[in-house]
């Protein structure tokens, strides 16, 4: 069994053929064809719509206030009579920005540490995990403050402050789980025939941290949306009058009884931009699957 | 196992010393101090009133003084919340939040977990989509819509539950909900994720060839290694969970932990920030202990290492 | 599939413990029944030492708690006896003499004597006490003096007991208002058994507040208190008119703003600290007998760096606070029936209302921004606004930043801290333009206006004017109303003409209130006396 499967992996190497599997399982999955088309259109929406709105995100027109979706204003508008729709849709731009870019670094962060850690084990482990313990420990209100007071406001805090805390549960489930390759029999037969580290790294547990990983990134992205209205709450970050999906969906849920629209359109966006990334992770995670 | 934790505990005294340091640290650079109000007091004044906390001392006194006192188990009176103890909030405030915590958590494995496995078990059918989307609800909503909409429909419009408060068993399940949805979605989709990938392996082809009934396979073989990714998710969320949420906390008016950790850092309330941190702290290292060895008992090799 | 029994089961246990666990009575109900007002004062105290506490919401509690030498009739302000039960005034207004109720108790029978209160006072002033709000005592002779340490000894301060029954005030200078100012918590007496059993009298830190320590003098004494859960206190028995009181106790809940509005609706409070400003027009729709807006002795203001160019112009802080239109503000945005400000101090401050001094005009405010040198805002350098996070400060900034490029096409960022990000910030000079606001401590213009003079702690702009600083020292030194609001008017002249404050709205307390209570009067103080209040059933 061993062996076999060793070999198989072995015989599967040409990259050619491997990346023709990889599209070809994608675009098999119906669910992935939906992922994408579904996210596809979002960012779209986002990014292009706005030029196609004849509203400012920032234009008040107070004696309008609050007032339902119409044909003027789709979403309808905020309680400065501010056009919800080319709010929603800037504020995707931020929303989808960050929590890619922030999500990308912790993946890249927390794979690699853990990964390190649970493959070198022993003391080193021991270490590096006590620091994890430690960053989830430190208050992470005022760090971002701190950040705020040390360097004013900028984009590239936010990424700094969210991938300090995000990366932290991703390294510990990837320590486990490399923990538990290492222990597979096909692994340490592959140790004891010489094979280098980089090789067990790249050809035996990297595949099989796929599948967690992904899962993890494609929940880490909402978490990271909601976690960007909390810092540029806290002063880091997005400014006024921009808002981003989580700091619109944080305003409507206060008012969603009396103003339900304020509340709707944002998290439409937002569950359904979760949802696409869910089915594209699961796309992948299929398609990266190394036993198939 | 008893070796390890031996260990690990002893490993607990130098990263609690490290953690109370930085926060040590963090909180002296942070500006503005716990008495600083819209009408100040004339700096004469604070100073005054620093004197009572010990502020007046130089920074290394200060230091030595209150690793001391940690030290002695005594965490010093809050500075917002004049004639209360750090640690009688604590005592106070934590079985509030450790209850409200369990609930959750009980909520979140006994959604997740069969959410996750059923979405595996359905891979690549129509229903598939359902268990997925369901979920994803914990994610779609976050905390502070889930609690509003829940009461929207279950207490003001229904009318089944209080509109707030910590007073009857009752009063337990719509902020349990609230807390538990979010953390079920992470244990679904990994419960999920690791189902697939153990049903994969060719032992379980093996079984299932020798004709097992799939239900017995699922148990026997698949739930304990498919889990172990819930598993490490499961420690840090748990110290999480117990230690209360503002935002649950303030939306349903339960008096639990977790205001008290956001609080304190808006108060810079730093006794109370040095209690809350340090507290937490002990958690994320016993849970993460906990993880540990749960992990060695689902996968016994691993206490070779 | 058989697993689908994980879901059902906590399901259904839930919804029949739901089922049976409906509750069958509202608080509102019970309160009634019982006679226990439950309220909501939004956050939760800072602590229960009068002499140490400095907001609110602490006033709110503490005033079922403690009562000082006078109290206010809550519909007419006028002041009434409280602890004292007559006072003599000599002459020359500067002595004060009052004669103590023999009824008077602590909540242990202990008599409040006129000890009681000279100890209290010699606490509250004490420098090593630390009292953010010590100042407020300054109007007795020497107070000051023994306050900022210059003397150590308390005798040469102008509080003496007589006797146990007669405590005689002397004051520094003639204050009008005097009689006031023992309805504020600072005048409060604490019992010095109690204070001293626990520490010494200077104590911060110390344990005398607790419910089982604790000894008040109000008409209601403490029974619990678990933060962030609530403090309940109950009817003393020993309150010198014990007889007047209907209500047997008051539950106090530090419940926020929107779960506050929940609860009241599901008949849990008869009170609530507030409304959730997107709920004031439903409740206006649907319920208008259960929402209040009081006027309130407060004002919001945007406070202007005067050393920084562009703002350093006259003219340009003129030309802002020109193109404000508070009128569209108030109305669509806070909704909450607030008064636009075109003055500093709030209508009817101890019976003055400055004259309005300005109006929105945007014309103007063009002209004047072309004479400083920006004709249609250009050239105009981008300049920060600075608020605490707060969602109402954000949207006045987001609309006031629109006003202001619109009228006058200069474009303006805004940027918000965390609170006491803010404060410093603030304190250090470190801004262009910074939100602020101002909550009167007692009913003069002179709380207000007193914080554009030169050397105020509140006065963050970098204004200096030595004529302001003049008619204010004169306010203090004239007897005559009439004088003295002249005084105060020339000093509001000059402070909109310089525009270091621009003054936007007064505040409103606006507030639910359940059709059950009875005697919760509007004031401008908020000032609400539990012995007065009580609770029936409505049809």
């Amino acid at each position: 069994m061993i062996n076999s499967k060793t070999e198989k992996m072995h015989l599967s190497r040409s990259a050619g053929s491997e990346q023709t599997k990889l599209w070809e399982t994608l675009y098999r999955s119906t669910n992935a064809l939906i992922g994408f088309a579904l996210f596809f259109t979002i960012t779209l929406a986002c990014f292009i719509g706005p030029f196609f709105v004849p509203h400012s995100y920032e234009t008040t027109q107070l004696s309008l206030g609050a007032s339902a979706p119409s044909s003027q204003h789709l979403f309808g508008t905020d309680v400065l009579g501010r056009d919800l729709l080319i709010r929603t849709l800037i504020g995707g731009q931020i929303s989808i920005f960050v929590g890619f870019l922030a999500t990308i670094i912790a993946l890249i962060i927390g794979t690699a540490y853990g990964m390190v850690a649970g493959y070198v084990g022993k003391k080193t482990d021991a270490l590096m995990m006590r620091f994890v313990d430690t960053l989830y420990a430190l208050p992470f209100t005022i760090m971002v403050i701190l950040l705020t007071v040390l360097f004013g406001r900028s984009l590239v805090l936010i990424f700094l402050a969210i991938g300090a805390v995000e990366w932290l549960t991703l390294a510990r489930i990837v320590r486990g789980e490399t923990r538990n390759i290492k222990t597979q029999a096909y692994v340490q037969a592959a140790q004891l025939n010489g094979l280098p580290h980089h090789q067990i790294i790249s050809k035996h547990i990297l595949r099989n941290l796929i599948s967690p990983v992904i899962v993890f990134a494609t929940l880490t992205i909402p978490s990271v949306i909601l976690l960007e209205s909390v810092i540029s709450f806290l002063g880091l970050g997005v400014q006024a009058p921009l808002a981003s999906w989580g700091s619109l969906i944080n305003e409507g849920a206060q008012k969603f009884d009396v103003y339900p629209w304020l509340l709707i359109f944002p998290s439409i966006f937002f569950s359904m931009t979760i949802l696409s990334l869910n089915f594209i992770g699961d796309a992948f995670r299929d398609a990266f699957d190394p036993i198939l | 196992m008893f070796q390890l934790s031996i260990r690990r505990l002893l490993q607990a005294i130098p990263t609690l010393w490290i953690i109370a340091t930085l926060t040590f640290i963090l909180m002296q650079l942070t500006p503005g101090g716990p008495f600083d109000q819209e009408k100040p007091v004339t700096p004469e004044i604070k100073k005054l009133i620093e004197a009572h906390y010990g502020m007046d001392k130089p920074i290394h006194e200060q230091y030595i003084q209150f690793i001391v006192k940690r030290l002695q188990g005594d965490f010093g009176p809050s500075y917002k919340y004049a004639g209360w103890d750090v640690d009688e909030i604590i005592a106070q405030a934590f079985p509030v939040s450790l209850e409200l915590g369990l609930y959750a958590l009980i909520i979140a494995i006994c959604i997740g977990v069969p959410l996750g496995i059923l979405s595996a078990l359905f891979h690549k059918k129509p229903m598939e989509i359902v268990f997925m989307s369901l979920a994803l609800i914990g994610i779609c909503l976050p905390a502070f819509v889930l609690g509003p909409l829940l009461l929207l429909v279950f207490s003001t419009e229904l009318g089944w539950f209080n509109p707030f408060g910590w007073n009857s068993f009752s009063d337990r399940i719509l902020p349990a909900l609230t807390l538990g949805l979010f953390y079920a979605s992470f244990i679904a989709r990994l419960t999920r994720s690791g189902t697939l990938d153990v049903l994969k392996h060719p032992y379980i082809q093996t079984a299932r060839a020798k004709g097992l009934s799939s239900i017995r396979i699922l148990f026997v073989h698949t739930l304990r290694s498919a889990l172990s990714p819930v598993v490490a998710y499961l420690g840090p969320a748990v110290a999480g969970m117990i230690s209360g949420s503002f935002v649950v906390e303030t939306l349903f008016f339960i008096p639990g932990l977790g205001s008290f950790f956001v609080n304190s850092a808006f108060n810079r309330d730093d006794t109370m920030v040095m209690g809350t941190v340090l507290f937490y702290a002990a958690l994320i290292i016993l849970f993460n202990l906990v993880v540990d060895l749960i992990q060695i008992w689902m996968n016994p090799k691993l206490n070779r290492d | 599939m058989k697993f689908t029994f994980f879901l059902i089961i906590p399901l259904l246990i839930s919804l029949f413990i739901s089922l049976a666990c409906t509750p069958a009575q509202t608080n509102v109900e019970r309160g009634i029944s019982e006679q226990v007002l439950y309220i909501g004062i939004g956050t939760e105290p800072e602590g229960l030492d009068p002499h140490l506490v400095s907001g609110v919401t602490e006033h709110y509690v503490l005033l079922s708690l403690f009562e000082g030498l006078t109290t206010v009739d809550p519909k007419t302000l006028e002041i009434l006896p409280g602890v004292a039960k007559s006072w003599t005034i000599s002459d020359d207004g500067l002595v004060y003499t009052f004669h103590l109720d023999s009824e008077a108790l602590w909540s242990n029978g202990d008599s409040v004597s006129a000890h009681d209160f000279t100890f209290s006072y010699e606490r509250i002033l004490s420098p090593k006490l630390g009292a953010p709000y010590a100042y407020m005592l300054y109007p007795i002779k020497g107070a000051e003096d023994f306050h900022k340490g210059q003397t150590d000894s308390f005798s040469e301060v102008g509080v003496k007991a007589i006797n146990a029954e007669t405590l005689e005030i002397q004051l520094h200078s003639v204050t009008p208002y005097f009689l006031s100012l023992p309805t504020h918590f600072t005048w409060w007496p604490v019992h010095p058994p109690t204070i001293l059993k626990h520490g010494s009298m200077v104590d911060r830190i110390s344990k005398w507040t607790q419910p089982k320590n604790f000894v008040g003098n109000g008409p209601f004494a403490l029974k619990t208190w678990r933060l962030n859960n609530g403090i309940s206190v109950v009817r003393n028995p020993f309150y010198r008119e014990a007889d007047i009181l209907k209500l047997n106790g008051i539950e106090f809940l530090p419940i926020n703003l929107e779960t506050e509005e929940r609860a009241f609706r599901a008949g849990q409070i008869h009170l609530t600290s507030g409304v959730p400003t997107a709920r004031i027009d439903w409740y206006r729709k649907h319920r208008p007998e259960n929402i209040r807006f009081d006027p309130y002795l407060g004002v919001y203001y945007y406070l202007v760096n005067t050393e920084k160019p562009p703002l350093s112009d006259k003219r340009v802080r003129q030309a802002l606070a020109y193109a404000i239109n508070r009128e569209s503000l108030t109305q669509y945005v806070l909704k909450g029936g607030q008064k636009p400000a075109y003055h500093f101090t709030p209508p009817n401050t101890g019976g003055f209302s400055a004259e309005k001094n300005f109006s929105y005009d945007p014309e103007k405010a063009r002209a004047l921004l072309a004479e400083a040198g920006f004709p249609k805002g250009k050239n105009f350098p981008e300049i920060e606004l600075l608020y605490n996070t707060s969602e109402s400060h954000k949207i006045v900034a987001e609309a006031i930043q629109q006003m202001w490029k619109q009228e006058l096409g200069i474009t303006i960022r805004l940027h918000n801290q965390e609170w006491k990000v803010y404060l410093d910030s603030r304190q250090k000079g470190d801004f262009d333009i910074v939100r602020a606001a101002w909550i009167g401590d007692y009913l003069d213009p002179y709380t207000f206006l007193g914080l554009g003079i030169s050397d105020s702690g509140n006065n963050h702009s970098g204004w200096r004017d030595i004529a302001f600083d003049q008619l204010l020292t004169e306010t203090t030194q004239t007897l005559e109303s009439d004088k003295r609001f002249e005084l105060f008017q020339k000093a509001e002249d000059r402070l909109i003409e310089a525009m270091p404050f621009i003054p936007i709205y007064f505040y409103v307390r606006s507030l639910l209130i359940d059709r059950s209570v009875d005697g919760w009067y509007s004031n401008i103080l908020d000032y609400h006396p539990y012995q007065f209040i009580s609770l029936t059933e409505k049809d």
